[in-house]
């Protein structure tokens, strides 16, 4: 059996994950990356996907996060995600009503409202979320 | 001496103060709990957040100097002095506590022959503050509206404000003063650097056992993204600690007044009864002397 990998998956909120898997893959932005136990010290910042966490080469959990930073050291992978979810936790009839909120209430402000830009990121956030989930 | 009708009317008007500073303590006490969970759920993050600074500011070389966030503006003439009090009062010596500590930062850097601009987050400190350094104010901001312990969309658009300010070269150093919770019996005020960013001394920090980081996009690009959200996520905490302690203590006050209250209405009930007492015996006395002159 080959050595584990100490992952942990943080976001403000909570700690969604801790604990030693097999091997993770992340998206990076300059790309997707896998890290198995035993990777050189490497630090990238990360772009909206999903975070796979795999165990015995079988996909054991899928996470979706919104940008933030994944630090490998020597002790292990952790990714620091803006804000991060268990897909399995998602329901994507949730994600769509969601959605159809978000946007309305970013019409019923209108342009240059005080909330544009974070009510902006909430729908980018919410479609990569939906297509994850269709994925 | 008051009358008993008087004594009556005070004994009524201090239960009631005691029902409502019971109520007050009990509703801290839930708030408390919510407050804790919530600063005990960010805790891992901002400590992740921490070592991987520590890390990264570590490995930065000796003739690189990093984004000025990191490395300053080589000067520390202007000190930016942010408080982070509450909203409320009825907390007991909460907010004094905050103030007196930012009072002794502030002429500690005046006496040095800093220039030292004043910013506040929540009421309280405003109100103590305004006084006496209405002119050293360049501004504040409201906490009101925040609801329950979401304090992540203040915390950000302050970071972001705090930030903008210093690209435009407002000041050289910033500091936040605020209440750090220790436990629910002490709130300890202190005083903590945030620009230039500095890694906490206890951070872990990892051996590397001599292997080198790869970074990508690049060290200073990481640095960049990294360091505002560092920033942020130090508000961020400091704000459900400070929210945490605000709670704690009004806990503890409103259990004192309840207290309090509840010694006054014995002491008052005693009074009342013997005033009671005095007038039924001096009743009694002019009953018999009347019978007896008859």
């Amino acid at each position: 059996m080959a050595a584990k990998l100490h992952f942990s998956l943080v976001s403000p909120a909570k700690e969604l994950f801790s604990g030693e898997v097999d091997h993770v893959i992340a998206p990076g932005t300059e790309g997707e990356f896998g890290v198995l136990a035993n990777h050189a010290p490497f630090m990238t910042t990360l772009k909206n996907g999903i975070v796979r966490v795999l165990e015995n080469d079988q996909t054991k959990m899928r996470l979706f996060v919104r940008g933030g930073f994944a630090d490998v050291t020597p002790a292990g992978l952790t990714i620091l995600a803006e804000e991060a979810v268990d897909l399995a936790s998602v329901d994507s009839a949730q994600v769509n009503a969601e959605l159809e909120e978000v946007r309305n209430k970013l019409s019923a402000e209108g342009k240059d409202g005080p909330h544009e830009a974070t009510l902006k990121a909430q729908i980018d956030y919410l479609s990569d979320l939906r297509a994850a989930l269709a994925h | 001496m008051p009358s008993l009708k008087d004594l009556k009317n005070r004994i009524n008007s201090v239960k009631s103060t005691r029902k409502i500073t019971k109520a007050m303590q009990m509703v801290a006490a839930a708030k408390l709990k919510r407050a804790q969970e919530a600063a005990a759920a960010s805790r891992p993050y901002a400590q992740r957040m921490a070592s991987v600074v520590a890390n990264l500011a570590g490995s930065m070389g000796e003739g690189s100097t990093g984004p000025k966030l990191l490395s300053g503006t080589g000067s520390d003439q202007t000190h930016l002095v942010i408080v982070l009090t509450s909203e409320r009062g009825l907390a007991g010596g909460f907010n004094t506590y905050v103030v007196k500590e930012a009072r002794r930062l502030i002429a500690a850097l005046t006496g040095e022959g800093k220039t030292v601009k004043i910013f506040t987050v929540g009421k309280k400190g405003r109100e103590q503050l305004k006084r006496e350094y209405s002119e050293l104010f360049v501004g504040h901001l409201d906490l009101s509206n925040v609801k329950g312990n979401d304090y992540s969309d203040a915390g950000i658009g302050l970071g972001k404000e705090i930030t903008g300010r210093f690209d435009d070269g407002e000041f050289d150093v910033a500091t936040l003063v605020y209440s750090q919770f220790k436990n629910v019996l002490s709130q300890v005020p202190v005083s903590q650097q945030l620009i230039p960013a500095q890694a906490p001394e206890d951070a872990e920090t990892i051996d590397l056992k001599g292997a080198t980081y790869i970074y990508e996009p690049s060290q200073e690009e990481i640095l960049e993204t990294l360091l505002p959200r560092y920033i942020n996520t130090q508000i961020i905490s400091a704000m459900l600690e400070s929210g945490a302690g605000e709670q704690a203590a009004r806990m503890t006050a409103m259990d004192n007044a309840t207290r309090n209250a509840g010694e006054m209405i014995d002491d008052l009930s005693m009074e009342y009864n013997r005033a009671r007492q005095a007038q039924i015996t001096k009743e009694l006395i002019e009953i018999i002397s009347g019978a007896e002159a008859l």
